[in-house]
C-alpha cells in the first residue's frame, strides 16, 4: 500500500503525517508514507486544501487532519 | 446548502443524540451566562483581594484588566467558534468552486467574498486552491476577492471584535472587509493581469481530483464544530494571552489620550503609517485586537485603528511568500497596492465620518 501525505509542511500536515505513521506502526500493515512537499507536485493530484491523504492514487481526504479511526479503516480497507 | 435531506437520513440514534444535545447545549449556554456574568466580580476579587493590589494604582487597573478580558475573550471565542464550525462543515473549497466557476465578474466578486467567510481555508492551503480556482475558470479578480475575504473576515476577528468592542465595531469590520474583498478583487480582475501568473500554472492541465462526499450528520457536524473549537483555541490561546498582556499594560499605564496625538484623526499620517506598521507585523486576529481595544480607549481613532487591524491580518509577509509560489512579483505588488489603498481607504473614510 502507498501512502502519500500532501503538504508544503504546516504544523497540521506533520500532524496528519505522524498519526498515519502511528497508525501502521500499531496495525503493522504494510505501507509505505511518503511526505510531498512539492507545490507542483501537490497541484498536480488535483487537491484543493493541505493536507491531503493520498492512498494508492486514490484521494481519501483533503484539507483536514483526518482522524485516527478513519486512518484505520483506510489501512484496513 | 441541502441540509433538509441529511436531516432525513439520519438514524434514530442520531436524533436521540441530536435531541439530548440539544438539552445539553442549553444546559451549557445557561452555564456560560451565568459564569460570563460574574466576570467583573471575579477578577477584582482576584485583583484586589486575592493578589492584595491597592485599588486605583496604575498594576490594579492593568492586572484586573487582564483577569477580566482573558476570561471573556476565551468564552467568547468558544461559542463563535463552535457555532461557526457547524455552519461551515456545510461548505467546503470543492463546492464553493463550484459555485464561483463561470460567474460574471461583479456577481462572483461578491460571491466569493461572502463565501470567503464560510468556507475552511488555511493560509497553507492558499496555494493549492488558488490553482483550483484558476483552473476550473473562476476568473483571477474572483479568485482574489475569495483570498482577500478568507483570511481577513472570520470568526475570531468577529467574535473578538464583538466581545471586546460591541456589535457596532464587528459590523463596521465585517462590512468594511467585504468590500475591500469585493472592490479589491473586481478591480485586479479589471488589470488583466492573468499573464502574470507563473507559467507553470497555467501550462500544465490540472485536474481536480475525484473525491466522494461523504453525507455528514447532525452529530459529524457537531463533532465538525468540536474539533474546529479544539483546534483553534489550542492554536490561538497564547495570542490572545499576550495580546491581552500587552493591552492590559497600555490599559493601565499609558496616560489617557496620549494616543490621541499618535493615532488620533488629527494626523493626517496616522493611517498610511498604521499599515506601514501593519503590514511586516505578522500577528493574528487574536493577538491583535486586544491591543486594539487597549488604543482606542486611550483616544485613537477609529479608522486609524481599522486599518492598523486590516493591514496585519489581511495583508501577511508569509502569505506573500506562499503566493509567490504561483504569482509573478508584478501581481503580488498589484494586490498588496489594491488591499493596501482598500485599507487606506476605509481608514480615512472612518476617521472622517465618526
Amino acid at each position: 500500500m502507498e501512502i502519500k501525505v500532501l503538504g508544503p509542511g504546516c504544523a497540521k500536515c506533520s500532524k496528519a503525517a505522524d498519526l498515519i505513521q502511528q497508525v501502521i506502526d500499531e496495525t503493522g500493515c504494510d505501507a509505505t508514507l511518503e511526505k510531498i512537499t512539492d507545490m507542483m507536485e501537490i497541484a498536480s493530484h488535483g487537491v484543493f486544501g493541505t493536507p491531503a491523504v493520498i492512498i494508492d492514487n486514490e484521494v481519501k481526504c483533503s484539507g483536514k487532519v483526518p482522524k485516527k479511526k478513519e486512518i484505520k479503516v483506510w489501512l484496513e480497507g | 446548502m441541502k441540509s433538509g435531506q441529511t436531516v432525513i437520513q439520519d438514524t434514530a440514534g442520531s436524533v436521540f443524540f441530536l435531541g439530548s444535545s440539544i438539552l445539553a447545549g442549553i444546559a451549557g449556554i445557561y452555564l456560560w451566562w451565568v459564569v460570563y456574568g460574574f466576570l467583573p466580580v471575579i477578577s477584582g476579587w482576584i485583583t484586589y483581594s486575592l493578589l492584595h493590589i491597592r485599588q486605583g494604582s496604575h498594576l490594579g487597573a492593568s492586572v484586573e484588566f487582564f483577569f477580566y478580558d482573558t476570561p471573556k475573550v476565551m468564552m467568547l471565542l468558544f461559542l463563535v467558534v463552535f457555532g461557526v464550525g457547524i455552519i461551515r462543515s456545510f461548505f467546503t473549497p470543492e463546492k464553493t468552486r463550484a459555485v464561483l466557476s463561470g460567474k460574471s465578474e461583479f456577481a462572483g466578486n461578491v460571491l466569493a467574498a461572502l463565501l470567503g467567510i464560510v468556507t475552511p481555508f488555511c493560509s497553507c492551503s492558499a496555494v493549492p486552491l488558488f490553482i483550483g480556482f484558476v483552473t476550473a475558470g473562476v476568473p483571477l479578480g474572483v479568485t482574489f476577492s475569495f483570498l482577500i475575504s478568507a483570511p481577513m473576515v472570520n470568526e475570531i476577528a468577529l467574535g473578538l471584535l464583538y466581545g471586546l468592542l460591541g456589535w457596532k465595531i464587528a459590523a463596521i469590520y465585517m462590512g468594511t472587509g467585504l468590500f475591500i474583498a469585493i472592490s479589491a478583487g473586481w478591480v485586479i480582475g479589471r488589470l488583466d493581469l492573468e499573464n502574470h501568473i507563473e507559467d507553470w500554472v497555467t501550462q500544465n492541465n490540472f485536474t481536480a481530483a475525484q473525491m466522494e462526499e461523504k453525507k455528514l450528520s447532525w452529530m459529524d457536524r457537531i463533532i465538525y464544530g468540536w474539533d474546529a473549537v479544539r483546534e483553534i483555541i489550542g492554536r490561538v490561546w497564547i495570542y490572545v494571552i499576550l495580546g491581552i498582556a500587552v493591552g492590559a499594560g497600555i490599559h493601565g499605564f499609558v496616560p489617557q489620550g496620549v494616543m490621541a496625538s499618535v493615532m488620533g484623526k488629527g494626523s493626517w499620517w496616522s493611517v498610511p503609517l498604521s499599515v506601514a506598521i501593519g503590514v511586516p507585523m505578522y500577528s493574528n486576529a487574536a493577538g491583535i485586537i486586544p491591543v486594539v481595544e487597549a488604543l482606542l480607549g486611550k483616544g485613537a481613532a477609529l479608522g486609524t485603528v481599522l486599518a492598523f487591524m486590516m493591514s496585519v491580518i489581511a495583508l501577511s509577509l508569509p502569505e506573500m511568500v506562499i503566493l509567490r509560489k504561483v504569482l509573478k512579483p508584478r501581481l503580488i505588488a498589484t494586490f498588496i497596492g489594491v488591499v493596501g489603498c482598500g485599507i487606506l481607504f476605509v481608514g480615512y473614510l472612518f476617521n472622517m465620518i465618526i
